[in-house]
This record gives structure tokens, sequence and C-alpha cells, in this order.
């Protein structure tokens, strides 16, 4: 099985390689980048890509390591019990399979996504060392050994909130996804939108990479937020001109709300305009 | 071989655990990647540096070392014939293929290493290296002389020695950049949860156990929720030396504003004496004295001082010694009495570290607290949060 990109996701070379990695020595993924990268997308694609299926587990921060294994339903047996139920008898009626479970028990190859592992209590990586490690865990109310047949591909995603622990950390492989430069970029945009216009997309381009540049910005446009944007521009039927008036920065660029999504980012970028209009 | 590198990337302070080389050396046998050392700086990467921190730091660990081996003497030329037509092959579109066969295979390696033997430094851009349109038999491949690689158009102009040449990982190195929401992260080390106050979650462990003890008939228990308890005051140094370092102070003003729900702050001008003050517009006006603060703010306050700690020695130290009034008490028995009051207390210096032997007062102030004093990066932040919260 190898990872090559696919029709909609653009994978550079050195993350297909991470990817790559991961799978052949059926290790855990961990993936880091700036928000709207595409980092849960990754799992996704993969799963779509090798045509297994994908189990998604995501991380809130009440998340325990162990309701990705089982939980025990012991409410609902107290219920049953109070009412009689036959069932109450059998506690196996009450263990709620996880997500890593429902991986396990597959029988062939799957793909696990953790997203934002940084999110749970800082313990949570440590929970989880030995099942990630050996693929098996123990129900302790049935007293049985769940097992991977098949390892699981694994793929952990971080917005790098919390520091993860180092012995989590030393069995996985590990990758940074950077913020595309401006050819991955294009590539990403064709990929989204096939027929867009060659010149309105360099112009696009260019606004939402020097918008990028501009210092003190609260939050800087990303990946996602220019496909939105791009979205807008195309829908609207806006040309390409509009985006032009190349005498640097003296308009607004039409629908800018798309890109800033923080009223000081726009504040600020209202004032540089008004500055740069008066020439001061 | 790869021990070599190893050891040069643990001598270059990278945190590389030999379980991690072993990964490294399994991925290889297992051929994850190609032949190519774009790719095994890839693999490298990603086998053994697990934080982007990092990655400048083995960027240029991974540069010296294979500047190292690739400027051995012959190196070029043991690259083996087989391993060149297979790549070549690969790259190359079937015109040109057919083109090369008229040639034979044989001139043409003489004809490519005769290339590599020309070439002595390495060179991006010349016709004669990356030609287009078959004006070199190489094809449309980009090649560096350094016997590493002979690259198809998909490594474009960002292969990766330019990765590690360029150190494109620089900024997140955590002892320059600082932006709102590194220092947030770095600041989240301080949030502590503890519980207090009213009870308002369902304690499911609690209830369960009370339920059975009482054999069966429910016993609801409730516990308080977990909140954000840490409580911090902020004091800052305005006007003057910290002009130069505004912006900064005022990343990590707005990014522990959002952070802490207990933040109080205060601004004091070089040193702190009698008053403190809470807008800067109006100074004069509105002080507050630091012995109501004092009383106020209890012990389980942590204090967080930002300044550069640049003045004149008999600021700190002389009575009267203030540049905007006339002071009972020198600086340094405020400061002392700011201690005894918040005994969590750290000093974060925007003044690059190593600067700080050289100014006197920095010392003074040093001293004074201990030596918590931190410079306001990432790195110094973090430090000065574990500080903290012991």
């Amino acid at each position: 099985m190898r990872f090559e990109g696919t029709d909609s996701y653009v994978a550079t070379p050195d993350l297909m390689l991470a990817v790559n990695a991961a799978i052949t020595l059926q290790r855990p993924l961990l993936i880091k980048g700036e928000p709207g990268t595409g980092k849960t997308m990754l799992a996704e694609e993969v799963a779509g890509a090798l045509g297994v299926p994908l189990l998604q587990w995501h991380i809130k921060s009440t998340t325990k390591a162990q309701q990705g294994l089982y939980e025990y339903d012991a409410v609902s047996r107290l219920r049953d019990s109070q009412l009689g139920d036959e069932k109450v008898k059998d506690i196996s009626n009450y263990i709620v399979k996880g997500v890593l479970w429902q991986a396990f028990e597959q029988g062939k190859p799957s793909v696990i996504l953790i997203d934002e592992v940084d999110k749970a209590d800082i313990e949570f990586p440590n929970d989880l060392l030995r099942e990630l490690d050996r693929m098996e865990f123990h129900v302790y109310e049935t007293r049985q050994t769940v097992r991977a047949a098949v390892r699981p591909i694994v793929i952990i995603t971080s917005n790098n909130e919390k520091e993860l622990p180092d012995a989590f950390l030393r069995r996985c492989f590990f990758h940074y996804i950077k913020f595309p430069d401006k050819d991955t970029m294009g590539r990403i945009v064709d990929v989204h939108f096939p027929n867009l216009k060659k010149d309105l997309l360099r112009e696009a381009m260019e606004v939402f990479f020097e918008l990028r540049e501009i210092p003190g910005m609260k939050k800087k446009p990303s990946t996602s937020e220019l496909i939105d944007w791009l979205k807008l521009l195309v829908a609207e039927d806006i040309p390409p001109e509009a985006l032009r008036s190349k005498d640097k920065k003296t308009v607004v660029p039409p629908l800018a709300g798309a890109l800033l999504k923080n009223e000081q980012d726009v504040h600020l970028f209202e004032r540089l305009v008004f500055m740069a209009k008066h020439n001061r | 071989m790869l021990i070599d590198f190893f050891l040069h990337l643990k001598a270059k302070k990278l945190p590389v655990s030999t379980r991690e080389f072993l990964t490294l050396l399994e991925a290889i046998k297992e051929r994850v990647a190609g032949h190519s050392i774009d790719d095994f700086y890839f693999l490298a990467r990603t086998c053994l540096v697990k934080d982007e921190t990092h990655y400048d730091k083995f960027d240029q660990a991974f540069g010296e070392y294979f500047k190292g081996v690739t400027q051995v003497p012959g190196l070029e030329a043991d690259i083996p014939e087989e391993w060149l037509k297979m790549m070549m092959k690969k790259h190359l579109t079937p015109e040109e293929k057919a083109k090369l066969e008229k040639l034979g295979w044989d001139k043409l390696m003489e004809e490519f290493k005769k290339r590599l033997a020309e070439q002595k430094e390495r060179h991006a851009g010349g016709s004669k290296w990356i030609g287009t349109g078959g004006s070199s038999p190489f094809g449309h491949g980009g090649y560096h002389p350094e016997g590493i690689r002979i690259g198809g158009e998909s490594a474009g102009n960002r292969t990766a020695i330019k990765v590690w040449e360029n150190r494109e990982y620089r900024n997140l190195d955590d002892t320059v950049e600082l932006g709102t929401r590194n220092i947030k992260i770095a600041l989240r080390r301080l949030r502590r949860f503890a519980r207090e106050g009213a009870e308002d979650e369902l304690d499911m462990d609690g209830t369960i156990a009370g339920t059975a003890r009482n054999a069966g008939w429910l016993d609801i228990k409730m516990r308080p929720e977990r909140h954000n308890k840490v409580k911090v005051l902020l004091f800052l140094d305005i006007g003057g030396s910290m002009d130069d370092h505004i912006k900064v102070c005022e990343e990590l003003f707005s990014a522990a504003k959002s952070e802490f729900k207990h933040l109080e702050y205060f601004y004091f001008h070089n040193c702190i004496y009698d008053y403190v003050w809470k807008d800067n517009r109006r100074r004069h006006g509105e002080r507050f004295p630091l012995w109501d603060v004092m009383h106020k703010y209890g012990e389980d306050y942590k204090v967080v001082v930002v300044g550069d700690a640049t003045m004149s020695p008999y600021e700190i130290l002389q009575p009267g010694g203030s540049v905007e009034y006339s002071n009972e008490e020198a600086g340094a028995v405020w400061l002392q009495r700011m201690l005894d009051t918040w005994p969590r207390a750290v000093w974060l210096n925007p003044e690059p570290e190593r600067l700080w032997d050289y100014r006197h007062s920095i010392d003074i102030i040093r001293t004074i607290f201990g030596t918590r004093m931190y410079p306001l990066t990432l790195a110094g932040l973090e430090r000065a949060m574990r500080e903290l919260n012991k």
C-alpha cells in the first residue's frame, strides 16, 4: 500500500514519504501544522486513496483514553437492574465499543484518525502508549483481550496547544505541514477549481500572499480561507481587473471578509489602505 | 555508517533517542524512501525530529554532516551505473530516450561523469546543467552536483537541499519568534485546573459507588466543575527604554489577557516604587499605592514583571532615585517587599539574554529576584512558566 496523493488533495513529496513510512512500518503518524493546512483532511484522503474504512475519534478537553477503547455503560445497567430487565445479567451488554476497538476487529486494514490530540488532558497520550504500540488491550469487565489482527494506520493531529510526552513522540513518525508556497498553492487551487481563469487566480494569489505578509496580523488567512474566498469570487463573477489596481494596496479587495476573520485585522488593513491612499 | 550521523545529531543537542534511530534504520531497510538524499532527508526528519521547533537545528546539523560526506573526493564517481541508468530512464520522455538509445549508454555515462568532474561547487541554474528541450543530454531535470539528485520536474526548486540550506523553519525555533498564539501556548503551561465552588457536574464514579453502597437505590453525587484557577498579576514597564519593546509586550499582554480569568495588570516606569498605575494616559491622576495592591491581592497570585531593567543603578538602590519623583524608599526595598508578598514571581526581560551581563542594573534586579529573570522569548516564557508552576 502506498499513498501518492489524490485528485482532491495535493500532498508534497515529504508528506507522502511520511505517510508511506507510517504505512510501511505500521507506526502512528503525528501531524502538526498551521490551522487550515489540511491536517484532518489527510486522514480522509489516505483512507480514500487506499480504499479502506476511516474511523474518526475527535478529542475534546474531557475525552479520556479509555473512551477510545470501550466504555462500561453503568447507568443503563443500573436502570435495567431497577426495572428488572433480563439483559442485566450479562455485563457484555453494557460494554460500548470505542473507536480503537472497532478498528481492531475490522480484520482488514483501516485508518484511525485521532483528531486534535492536544485538546485532551496532558496524560491522555501516555494512557494510549501500550494500546498504540501493541495494538491490543484488555477488557477487565469481560476478561477478554482485544487484539488487532491487522494493524490499522493511525494518524494523529495536533494543534500544538500542549506538549506531548516524549515517550509518546518516540513511538510516532512526525510531520509538520508547513504553509504551502505559491507553486503548491497554485496546485491546491487547481484541484479545487479546475476551470478557474488563470489571470484571476494569479491576481487573487498575489492579494492573498500580500495579506499574509502584513505585520501585526492577528490571524493570517490560511489555505481554507483562500479556497472560500475564491469560491465567493467565482460565484460573484468578479473580474480579475477588480483585484488588480497595481498602485499597491489602494483598494480593499472585494469580499475580503472571507479572508480576514478578526475585526482588528480588518481595521488594521483598512488603516493601511487609507494611509497608502494618502501617501503617508 | 549512520551511527556517526546519529551521534552528530546528538552532539548538536537534538533530542534523538536510540529507539527513533532504530526506526529510521528499519524504514531504510523496508525501502520506504528512494535512494536520493532528498528522500533520506525527509525520512530522517520524520523519524528523528518530533517537534517543528527542532527542524531548524536538524537542518543545520544535516547540512553540516552531509556537506562533510559529499566533500569526500571521488564520491561522485562511486554512483553505480545501474542506478544512473534507472534514474535517467525514469525521468526522460520517450523521444529523449530514443535519442539517448542512439547515443548509447556508454558514451552517455562517460559524458555524465565528465560533467561531474568538471563541476566543483554547487551550481543551481546554469543552462549546462539544467538543460531544457535537449540542450543537455540530461533532459529537464535539475541536478545537484554534490552527487545528490538527478531530479525530475516534481522536485522543481523545492529540493531538500534548498530546504535545509534556506533554513525555512528558522521562524519556528523557539528562541526567536514571538506571536500572540505562540505566547498563548507558552502561557498555557500556567493554566491549572482545580475544583472549587458550586456543585454542578454529575460525579459518575461517586454516584455508582454511592448507589452500590445503597444496595441499588440511586444516589446521585454532584461535584464542582473544573475552573481555570490561576491568578496572575502583571506589572509592565512602560516608556523610556521600553519603547523598543512595545510590540512584543503588547503581544504578551493580549495573549495573557485572553488566557487567564484572574489577571490584573499595572504599569510602572523603570523600577517599581510606592505607586503603580492602570491607565498610562492618566498615570499622574490615577495612581494605586503598592501597599494597597499588596493587601488586595493575596499570595496565591503569581507575579510576572515585564521590564528591561535597564536604568541607572541609583534608581534601584538609592531612596529618591526615581527619575519621576522623590521616592522615600529605594526601589530595591519595594521589590523585596513584593517578593515577600508574592513568593511566586518572575521577571521577563525583552532585552537579549547575552546583553544582561553588561548592564549593572539588570544584574542587581536579577539578584533581587533570585535569578528568576527570563528573556521574553518563547523558550524564556516556557522556563518562566515552569518556574511559576513549581
